[in-house]
């Protein structure tokens, strides 16, 4: 038997690692950004610690999505459970292609959300009474996350194994 | 659900009424001042200034007594300060303390002087230590630290660069100064980097000797000494001693004062209300006889204020409606659930003029769609617990925080509502728990559908919902138009926009792409086909001929009309945007199943349940706080971007009364006035 024609699960467990990986790497190199804006406003006034914690975590919801494709994969392929499905290329590729929305669009937006979060922090440490508004830029950019895990979930729940 | 309509309210007054209308007009916080007239002959303003400024420069001093105070004498706090609120305390006791408020602020000074006293001492004891430290070396030098003669002899101290030994120094001084014959030089200490002399000499030798000394780096000490190094660094310890027992008295000291805290803060908040009516004292304008007050007034309190001042006092009132280009402050009044959904409205902007207070219709949608965001059923429970814990423990918290807390109270019984609905319990814990520790899996089952396994139908119902919620939005655009008069833009912007999209809905809902997401062929009749496609075209052509009817050009008209058709991509991705009702559900609950089966992996025995009880305790804690944030600022996206964006500006002014702003404490209303 050829070895090519048993990669299937290899395939799909790869999905699983690019869904975790890189919408992990995204989250963390935007907590990293905000995190640095956070603490510039610390330094100057450690009141606003709470603040500016909360608009430093928005970034990083983009890896919990990441980890949510991926478990699902996982559980889908049967790793969790032990005994690994059979899987064929076709169905393996699949997933892997289902996989791609959450890991690229988790990277890029995870960066981008760094920035405009680490922005908002400027807001909060101007005009502490429009943490609301601030709250709300990084939100926006976390939308085109959401979709594309949407797309993520949709397609790896709907590909029967 | 509305903005209170406001009033304008005029008084004219007797000047010897002055201090008491004012008075009572602050402590009834109704009004916000807004001076109508300008100065004239008879009218002048009275410079209020000087006393304005003494009166806050009075409250600083208690306000920087009481920062003093902290430091020395740190009250004992609970985890819970920040939601205990003010004090709340009798009108006798305020009273008491107004009376000696000058002894009070004779404290505060007291307060800050021994502060003063207590930083200078302290810098004393720094300055003796290293006085100490710089007589250290020259400690077995038995003499006075300083240049000294006998008839024939001088003796005079000095340092040399580290390394100088005493064969060195005679023999620099047999190369430079060859004709001095008596001289003798004592090594006192050495150091690495320096060494301690001191030399005698005969008088008429010593400034030759100095001189050959210098030319190898001698330099004398720069500071001279009375008494031999051991008495001066004897001397010293016992002055360091005595600063200390004076700082330690300070301290006690301050420590005793602590008790006045209290007094010290509610003069604080007395200084602070004074110099607030002094402002508005200086804004008044006064004759020589009377004075005029003027300003907003919501009209619920309108008439109550007239009846308050002109039953006891000789004076005026005026009552009258607003005039059309003013622009009056906001205050929002709205039933008891809603309210704690304004603070969101007024993050977003207080409605301007002419617009209608969104509060109450947002406050159900919000309420719903931050259940479904966050849907389980015991994360709702912990959340509604918790806050509602909160208000009802500590009622005199800021009313901000109230209203934040009550928002989440209510949002976590929503959420409570939809876990059950959904079947989710910290996830799938029932399932992950029977399973490991009591070897039968049980479910409990959802009482709707669960989500994880039919997502589908969860999108379909969150874009439903999303389509409600705009059409809410629409409508009441529409409303607003029509109570404005504007049937035109009512017909042009509203019905138009209503026929359109109803029209492609009931176009979309037999096609296959739907038949395809709701797993569910639609088939409508034919007649009802076709009247979807009538609404739709028809909408669309009268969208494209109307939209632009402010231009006159035809032409441009079309153009414009076109370019608005192109708004039903922005209608797309609005109802797309729902979409996260259904993707921030399944965060939750997968996040807590993985939590659940990582809680799981060690085997069923007493190790197994330790780490899975410290796994589940962390694991929950972290994803209901990350998802609750997410829920939260979805659910204000959600209203603020989608729906807000379909009528709503904001751009209100906030209804900022003359009342008494404390900072401390109030005071107790008293019952008969």
């Amino acid at each position: 038997m050829n070895i090519l024609s048993q990669l299937g699960i290899v395939y799909a467990l790869l999905g699983a690692a690019v869904a975790v990986l890189f919408a992990g790497c995204g989250s963390a190199i935007g907590v990293g950004i905000a995190g640095q804006a956070a603490s510039g406003v610390v330094t100057e006034d450690p009141s606003k610690f709470a603040k500016v914690l909360i608009i430093q975590l928005l970034p990083g919801t983009q890896g919990l999505y990441g980890l949510l494709v991926g478990f699902i994969t996982l559980s889908k392929i049967g790793i969790l459970g032990g005994g690994a499905a059979d899987v064929s290329v076709s169905t393996g590729l699949l997933i892997l292609a289902a996989c791609l929305p959450i890991g690229i669009v988790g990277l890029l937006s995870g960066i981008a959300q760094g920035k405009t979060a680490a922005a908002a922090i400027g807001i909060v440490a101007k005009k502490p009474e429009q943490f609301g508004k601030a709250m709300l830029f990084p939100a926006m950019v976390e939308t085109y996350a959401i979709l594309a895990l949407l797309v993520s979930f949709l397609a790896v729940n709907g590909i029967q194994v | 659900m509305a903005v209170l309509k406001m009033q304008r309210i005029s008084i004219c007054a007797l000047k010897k009424d002055r201090k008491v209308i004012l008075e009572k007009l602050q402590s009834l916080g109704v009004l916000e001042v807004a001076p109508v007239m300008d100065e004239d002959p008879y009218f002048r303003k009275t410079d209020t200034v000087g006393q304005r400024a003494g009166f806050e420069r009075a409250a600083a001093a208690a306000d920087q007594a009481l920062e003093i105070l902290e430091r020395y004498a740190p009250e004992e706090k609970s985890m819970f300060a920040a939601l205990e609120g003010k004090l709340l305390i009798d009108p006798s006791r305020e009273r008491q303390v107004r009376e000696k408020r000058r002894e009070l602020l004779k404290t505060a000074k007291e307060v800050y002087d021994l502060d003063r006293e207590h930083a200078e001492q302290l810098a004393a004891v720094t300055r003796m230590r290293n006085s100490i430290e710089s007589l250290t070396p020259w400690l077995a030098l038995g003499m006075p630290l300083k240049p000294s003669a006998t008839k024939r002899t001088v003796m005079f101290p000095g340092t040399m660069p580290g390394g100088t030994t005493l064969e060195s120094v005679y023999e620099r001084l047999a190369e430079k100064a060859p004709d001095v014959e008596c001289v003798d030089v004592h090594l006192i200490s050495a150091e690495q980097s320096m060494t301690y002399l001191a030399v005698i000499c005969l008088r008429e030798d010593a400034q030759a000797v100095e001189e050959a000394l210098r030319s190898a780096g001698f330099a004398r000490p720069s500071q001279t000494w009375a008494k031999s190094p051991s008495e001066e660094k004897e001397q010293l310890e016992g002055q360091i001693e005595d600063s200390r027992a004076e700082t330690a008295r300070i301290e006690r000291r301050l420590a005793e004062l602590a008790e006045y805290r209290e007094e010290l803060k509610i003069v604080a908040d007395y200084y602070r209300v004074r110099a607030e009516k002094y402002a508005v004292l200086g804004d008044l304008p006064q004759s020589e006889r009377t004075f005029v007050i003027s300003g907003y007034i919501p009209q619920c309190e309108a008439t109550h204020v007239e009846k308050c001042l002109t039953e006891r006092y000789d004076c005026m009132v005026d009552i009258e409606e607003l005039k059309e280009d003013e622009e009056p402050p906001v205050i929002l009044k709205n039933n008891p659930f809603s309210m704690s959904m304004e603070g969101v409205v007024e993050s977003y902007g207080l409605p301007h003029k002419g617009e209608l207070d969104p509060t109450t219709i947002m406050s159900f949608f919000y309420v719903f769609f931050f259940g479904m965001m966050l849907s389980d059923a015991a994360y709702g429970a912990i959340v509604a617990v918790v806050c509602g814990a909160l208000v009802w423990k500590f009622p005199r918290m800021s009313e901000g925080m109230k209203k934040s807390l009550k928002l989440f109270f209510y949002c976590g019984l929503s959420t409570l509502v939809w876990g059950i609905l959904f079947g989710g319990y910290f996830g799938n814990i029932v399932d992950v728990v029977s399973e490991k520790f009591f070897g039968t899996a049980v479910s409990v089952p959802a009482l709707w559908f669960i989500p994880l396994n039919d997502p589908m139908k969860l999108l379909v119902f969150s874009l439903l919902f999303g389509v409600i919620h705009l059409f809410t939005g629409l409508g009441i655009k529409g409303y607003l138009c029509l109570k404005d008069g504007k049937v035109m833009d009512f017909f042009c912007d509203v019905a138009l926009w209503f026929m359109l999209l109803v029209g492609l809905i009931l176009m979309l809902l037999p096609s296959d792409i739907f038949a395809s997401i709701a797993q569910t062929k639609i088939v409508f009749p034919g007649w009802l086909d076709t009247l979807a496609a009538v609404l739709a075209a028809a909408g669309a052509i009268g969208i494209v001929l109307m939209s632009g009817r402010s231009s006159r050009n035809p032409a441009l008209r079309i153009a414009l009309g076109a370019y608005d058709l192109y708004n039903i991509t922005g209608w797309l991705s609005d109802v797309l945007s729902y979409s996260r009702l259904l993707a921030l559900g399944l965060a939750t609950g997968v996040i807590a199943s993985v939590i659940n089966q990582m809680g799981s992996m060690l085997p069923n025995n007493i190790v197994g349940v330790v780490f899975f009880v410290v796994i589940f305790i962390a694991g929950h804690t972290l994803n209901l706080a990350i998802n609750l944030l997410g829920a939260y600022v979805h659910t204000n996206r959600l209203q603020f971007v989608e729906f807000f964006g379909k009528f709503y500006e904001g751009g209100g002014r906030p209804f900022e009364p003359f009342k008494e702003n404390t900072k401390y404490a109030d005071v107790k209303e008293e019952t008969i006035s």
